[in-house]
């Protein structure tokens, strides 16, 4: 990393010399900056490809799968639990990974698993996003009791560890997609709301908020279209960190059978299915599906950990 | 001092209040138990004779009041499941829970602060970068994986560790613990890996943190200046500073280990807390789940007020309460 | 363990400087028999002090050039602006530059030993005893989780096998030459519960607890009150004499260090321009650059008229302009500028790098 770090005897040189700027050619754009910044840790760069990857294996699965693992009726259930390399009985399909009990080809159990984790992810981070951000900057915005008073609630449902939450909220609303997505979301918001609130305190006392003020604009212009946007560094680091949380607790919650259905496994259904085949070594069954989580979440993480590097500098943990 | 510590005492005693009254409304809506005990053939009026027996067909502050008159006597009620004490249900598990949360949090400060103090002396260094790569991999791999990857290496395909449950336990007073036997040991040392790995990583995150926060401060440049040994300018200038936040998060994350290893005792079968409370919430085992939130939240804050006094004597800057 | 610079002075042959490079050739004749002092006379000789940072934006010349005398028992004023190179020539001293610095010096004489042949086991027991330093921000000099007296008793244990309660006795009894009443208590209370004049004389008396023969304070007063400036200037010269010990204050304000030192050093962009004793160079500065300094300072003779500056400002450390730093600033600038000064002997015991020296008209 560049000028931000705190290396000792490069703040007795910083300090010496004058003040570095960033140096900024006039036409470049800040989009620019951030790229720049963004490429210059391989490791991140490495994480995002690979996150890339595995998007796009996800959405096209149903054309790169060899066998769709979730229609009964292409299944041999002479093909069960075959280790990884076999092949069926006419050769026409290579069980790359391996079959399950239910003779899945393992390789297209996770292609399709990836989809519905992935899913499952963006889509309750991204709505988790929008209410967190909603709360927290009308919370900044308005501050007094509406502050202290959501804020409270916000506390309150951070100290309770996400898992509980999620698993509470799910034995009353029962099995389903739908219903594993409301309980994410309904754990991840309060992060977003904490993150966005803190950052609007500090713009809300800004000139420009006061500027917007003295001009008669609405609080809801002002919020989303002069706040918004630059509380939106904090919360894009928090929005990649918590997909891969997400996506992990839905792994945990379909491991521990209260997450997805079984018609729609996710990785960790996935890797909950071949649990018991552990111990008679079809490790197989676990291992890939556990590899493949473990690869999205891996990637997701070296991203946003690069991020915050870039906006969040001066948050080191 | 101690009027604060009084005065932090009473606010703990609302806040346990506060999150009684939620945690009792908030399983109020946790289904219908009584459609889970009475057998499915029950008429409505076999149903309903159930629900006065539990007391379940009384208005729900009535039932909150008498709720909140047992629980002073940590009298939680029976479960609906086996018809025993909640409350002793939850404390027989204790013990278990307890080895397993203190080990982790143990192998956690025991790897993690040392290589954080050294990524942060070098934090260009290979080494370094290892360190850092790895606590990321640490922390956001999911728990149950680690756990099942713990188990496919040791115990299926080495055979070293067996794969689950708990060794034999021993009495030491009122606990039963299984730690101090070797084989006890060996059935306890993957899940608290399981759970280290996560707490390690964030341990060494924070000791890194502070190291870099605290090495370029200038009494660490003066530590040197009067001539003092490297050994002791490391051991004790800056070792006595990075405390303060490691003790603190080590602290807290120790008491979320000890209340909420769900996941670790679910994959390991550990007959802990953590399991009794899962399988609770799945059978809607009302009792069993509140008393264990109850125990939770009184467990919790009292930690977090430990934590505090605990930072009070460690930065002797900081006060208990903050000035009004 | 230590990150701390090594000395690559060590290896390098103290040949000419044309072999390095650039970089001004500080003394003519090559010793300084010309200037009447033998070596034995000095407690510091340092010449040719480079201590240059090679960072990834390239290299930041921080000290390029220079060289101080000190005699035993003699206060110098070390003169300069921010980013001048002042604080880094202590710590060059004291050999507490961090990487990516690497310090380089053509001599480098202490109290008669060559510091840059120590080991670093060595200059870790010269630091504290023999050359002590005090820094600038007193209030975070001392570390606020250690009580008073850990701290002042550690330094004292560091050099010699002492009792705790013998350190103890010397560090209340060296409380009491700085100033600071009742020390026996005030060596139980932790840093933040004194007020930043009384940790800056705890500073002073940590550097006085083992006698040491150099003090090298690094703008000990700036971060202070100015009546409290007063008080700890007087205490400090005061001590200083009594006990013998040479002292190199640095400091940005001329003003205060010309009541205090014997001789002054002025410092610009790294390098010396002038020095002399104080008399002289207050009375008759020679360089442009220090009549600029000293026409800055506001007096009764300035009043009602616009404050003099000098146009301009310190140049980046990164792009050092070739030839006189000061060149881009200077109202006696001319082609030959380009070239290096040389730091020339332009009136007895007064050496000024610059073309053009000469007292101002």
């Amino acid at each position: 990393m560049s000028k931000l770090e705190t290396d000792p005897a490069l703040q007795a040189a910083e300090a010496l010399a004058e003040p570095p700027t960033l140096v900024v050619p006039a036409h470049e754009s800040l989009w620019r900056v951030f790229l720049a910044q963004f490429v210059s840790s391989k490791l991140a760069v490495f994480g995002f490809i690979l996150l890339l990857a595995c998007v796009v294996l996800a959405v096209f699965a149903p054309w790169i799968a060899p066998q769709n693992p979730f229609d009964i009726g292409t299944l041999d259930i002479m093909d069960s639990k075959m280790p990884p390399g076999s092949t069926n009985m006419d050769g026409t399909i290579t069980y790359w990974l391996g079959t399950d009990g239910q003779a899945r080809d393992i390789f297209s159990a996770i292609l399709y698993g990836l989809r519905i984790s992935l899913f499952v992810g963006f889509v309750s981070v991204s709505v988790a996003f929008l209410i967190g951000a909603a709360v927290g900057l009308v919370s900044a915005y308005f501050g007094g009791r509406i502050d202290a008073l959501l804020m409270r609630i916000v506390d309150i449902q951070l100290s309770f560890p996400s898992i509980l939450v999620a698993l509470i909220l799910l034995a009353v609303l029962g099995k389903g997609i739908d219903k594993v997505i409301y309980a994410l979301i309904a754990v991840q918001w309060a992060y977003f709301a904490r993150a966005a609130r803190g950052a609007a305190i500090v713009e809300r006392n800004r000139e420009y908020v006061e500027a917007a003020r003295c001009m008669s604009l609405s609080w809801h212009r002002i919020l989303w279209r002069h706040v918004f946007p630059n509380c939106i560094p904090p919360l894009m680091v928090i929005a990649t960190i918590d997909l891969a949380h997400a996506i992990a607790l839905e792994a945990t919650l379909s491991f521990l059978g209260v997450g997805v259905p079984v018609t729609e496994p996710s990785l960790g259904m996935l890797i909950s299915n071949g649990f018991e085949f552990l111990m008679s070594g079809n490790y197989w069954i676990s291992f890939f599906p556990g590899i493949a989580l473990a690869l999205v979440v891996i990637a997701i993480n070296l991203v946003g950990d690069h991020l915050r590097d870039i906006l969040n500098p001066r948050n080191e943990i | 001092m101690l009027s604060a510590i009084v005065r932090r005492l009473l606010q703990t005693l609302l806040v346990v209040l506060v999150m009684s009254a939620l945690v009792f409304a908030g399983l109020y809506l946790v289904g219908d138990p009584v459609l889970m005990l009475a057998s499915p053939e029950a008429t409505d009026a076999e149903r309903e004779l159930v629900r006065q027996s539990l007391g379940l067909d009384l208005p729900l502050w009535q039932q909150y009041f008498i709720f909140l008159g047992k629980a002073i006597h940590l009298d939680f009620g029976n479960s609906f499941l086996t018809g025993e004490s909640a409350m002793r249900l939850i404390l027989e598990r204790m013990p278990a829970t307890l080895e397993l949360a203190t080990l982790a949090m143990f192998l956690s400060l025991a790897i993690g602060v040392p290589l954080g103090v050294y990524a942060g002396l070098r934090p260009n260094s290979v080494g370094a970068r290892g360190i850092m790569t790895g606590s990321v991999l640490g922390f956001s791999l999911p728990n149950f994986w680690v756990g099942l990857m713990l188990i496919m290496l040791f115990a299926v395909m080495l055979g070293w560790l067996p794969a689950g449950g708990r060794g034999p336990v021993e009495s030491y007073g009122p606990l039963d613990l299984s730690v101090f036997n070797w084989e006890g040991l060996k059935s306890l040392l993957l899940p608290a890996c399981t759970i280290a790995t996560a707490k390690c990583a964030l341990i060494i995150r924070v000791t890194r943190a502070a190291t870099r926060e605290c090495l370029p401060q200038d009494y660490i440049k003066f530590a040197r200046a009067k001539g003092l040994r490297e050994q002791r300018v490391l051991g004790i200038h800056l070792l006595k500073n990075i405390l303060i936040p490691i003790v603190t998060i080590g602290g807290l994350e120790y008491g979320q280990v000890f209340a909420f290893a769900v996941v670790t005792e679910t994959v390991f079968s550990w007959p802990g807390m953590g399991k009794l409370l899962i399988d609770s919430i799945i059978t809607l085992d009302r009792p069993v789940v509140v008393a264990y939130l109850m125990l939770t939240v009184v467990f919790l804050a009292t930690l977090n007020l430990l934590v505090d006094i605990a930072y009070t004597v460690l930065d002797p800057r900081v006060r208990l309460e903050a000035p009004a | 363990m230590s990150e701390y610079a090594t000395f690559s002075g060590r290896a390098e042959s103290s040949a000419s400087s044309a072999a390095r490079g650039s970089g001004p050739a500080q003394v003519v004749g090559g010793d300084h028999g010309a200037a009447g002092l033998s070596p034995s006379d000095l407690l510091l000789d340092l010449c040719g002090l480079r201590t240059w940072f090679h960072t990834r934006d390239g290299v930041v010349k921080a000290v390029d050039g220079v060289s101080l005398q000190v005699r035993a028992g003699e206060i110098l004023g070390l003169v300069g602006e921010s980013g001048s190179g002042k604080s880094i020539t202590g710590f060059s001293l004291m050999n507490l530059v961090e990487y990516p610095g690497r310090i380089q010096a053509e001599r480098m004489w202490f109290n008669g030993r060559d510091l840059r042949e120590l080991t670093a086991q060595e200059y870790r027991q010269l630091r504290g005893r023999d050359m002590a330093m005090i820094f600038q921000d007193p209030m975070m000099t001392l570390n606020p989780v250690l009580r008073v007296d850990t701290q002042m008793v550690e330094a004292i244990r560091a050099h010699e096998r002492v009792s705790r309660k013998a350190a103890r006795d010397r560090a209340i009894q060296v409380l009491g030459m700085v100033g600071i009443p009742s020390p026996e208590e005030r060596l139980l209370v932790y840093p933040h519960h004194l007020s930043g004049g009384m940790r800056q004389r705890i500073a002073i008396a940590i550097a006085l607890l083992n006698s040491p023969r150099l003090i090298i304070a690094d703008e000990p007063t700036t971060a202070l009150d100015v009546t409290i400036q007063g008080q700890i200037l007087y205490e400090v010269q005061k001590l200083c004499r009594e006990m013998g010990t040479a002292l190199i204050w640095i400091t940005h304000d001329l003003a205060i260090v010309s009541g205090l030192a014997d001789r002054l050093a002025v410092m610009y962009a790294g390098r010396i321009v002038e020095t002399g004793s104080t008399v002289d160079i207050i009375g008759a500065a020679q360089h442009p650059y220090t009549q600029g300094l000293i026409s800055s300072i506001p007096s009764v003779h300035t009043r009602g008229q616009a404050l003099f500056q000098i146009p301009g400002s310190t140049p980046s450390l990164l792009n050092l302009p070739t030839g006189c730093p000061f060149r881009a600033r200077c109202y006696r600038a001319t082609e030959q500028c380009a070239t290096d000064p040389v730091l020339e002997e332009a009136a007895p015991a007064q050496w000024v790098s610059c073309w053009h020296k000469g007292v101002q008209a």
